[in-house]
């Protein structure tokens, strides 16, 4: 029952900062927002015994991409952004797509009252130690996988500085 | 141990959220942090059924997921500098360059 109780707090919070993300006229506040959903989102991986990626989502997302996210949002004209319409012209056709996704969503968990029909659960116990055992695909099973992950990652750090520098000599 | 079935319940709530963000809002960077709460999204199922099958593949998914998002927002949000620096506007309506 607590573990209920967490979970429904969690999602408030999750839930409520995430349309706050998307309705706020100042980015700054969005950004502060987008951060209360990351915290709750971050809240959800430890309810499910996930520790590793709780800390990954607290040191990467909050503490590494955010700071990224202010420092740009800092670096453009928010002034200007804060005079214009907040939502785009297409809102109706938007309006009807996100209709569209609600439905599909609805009718794909739904399934005719069955529910998800998700296959049995493996019999035995999860990995005791939740980090022991990320290590431990990441560096066995997953090895090409993370290989490539870092490859994308030094590609983007490099795009990154090419696209933000003012001349290319 | 809860049903499943509530965290993806709240997965497809913030994946419909993170579309309407980036469907209806102006400013690039508000579509930007649409397209991390999609990926929020993502992960919560990913973690949810990673523990429903008692595995971690799924956990090691949401990394690479993590991984791409980081390198999609340092990407995007270079882009951007480089687009406010030439036309002056961070406004998704009036960057139509490409558009005749």
């Amino acid at each position: 029952m607590p573990e209920l109780i967490t979970f429904i707090f969690l999602s408030i919070v999750a839930l409520v900062s995430a349309v706050m993300v998307i309705t706020r006229h100042n980015a700054v506040h969005s950004a502060i927002w987008l951060i209360g959903t990351l915290f709750a989102v971050g809240g959800i991986f430890l309810l499910q015994h996930a520790e590793f990626l709780f800390a990954v989502q607290i040191i990467l997302y909050v503490g590494g991409i955010m700071v990224l996210f202010l420092f740009v949002v800092m670096l453009v004209d928010i002034d200007v952004a804060m005079k214009q319409a907040r939502y785009a012209r297409q809102w109706q056709v938007a309006f009807v797509t996100a209709l569209l996704l609600v439905a599909i969503l609805g009718y794909a968990l739904y399934n005719h009252g069955t529910g998800l029909n998700l296959p049995a659960r493996p019999m035995g116990a999860a990995p005791a130690l939740n980090t022991q055992a990320v290590g431990s695909a990441l560096y066995q099973n997953y090895m090409l996988p993370t290989e490539i992950a870092s490859l994308l990652l030094l590609v983007a750090m490099v795009g990154a500085v090419i696209m933000a520098k003012r001349k290319l000599q | 141990m809860m049903h499943t079935e509530y965290y993806i319940f709240l997965s497809s709530a913030l994946f419909t959220i993170g579309v309407i963000g980036v469907l209806t809002r102006r400013n690039v960077l508000i579509i930007l942090m649409s397209i991390e709460l999609i990926l929020n999204a993502v992960n919560i199922n990913l973690v949810a059924l990673s523990q429903y099958f008692k595995s971690v593949d799924g956990q090691v998914f949401a990394i690479f997921v993590i991984t791409d998002a980081a390198a999609e927002a340092a990407v995007g949000l270079g882009l951007i500098i480089a687009l406010f620096r030439n036309k002056e506007t961070v406004n998704a309506d009036e960057i139509d360059l490409l558009k005749w």
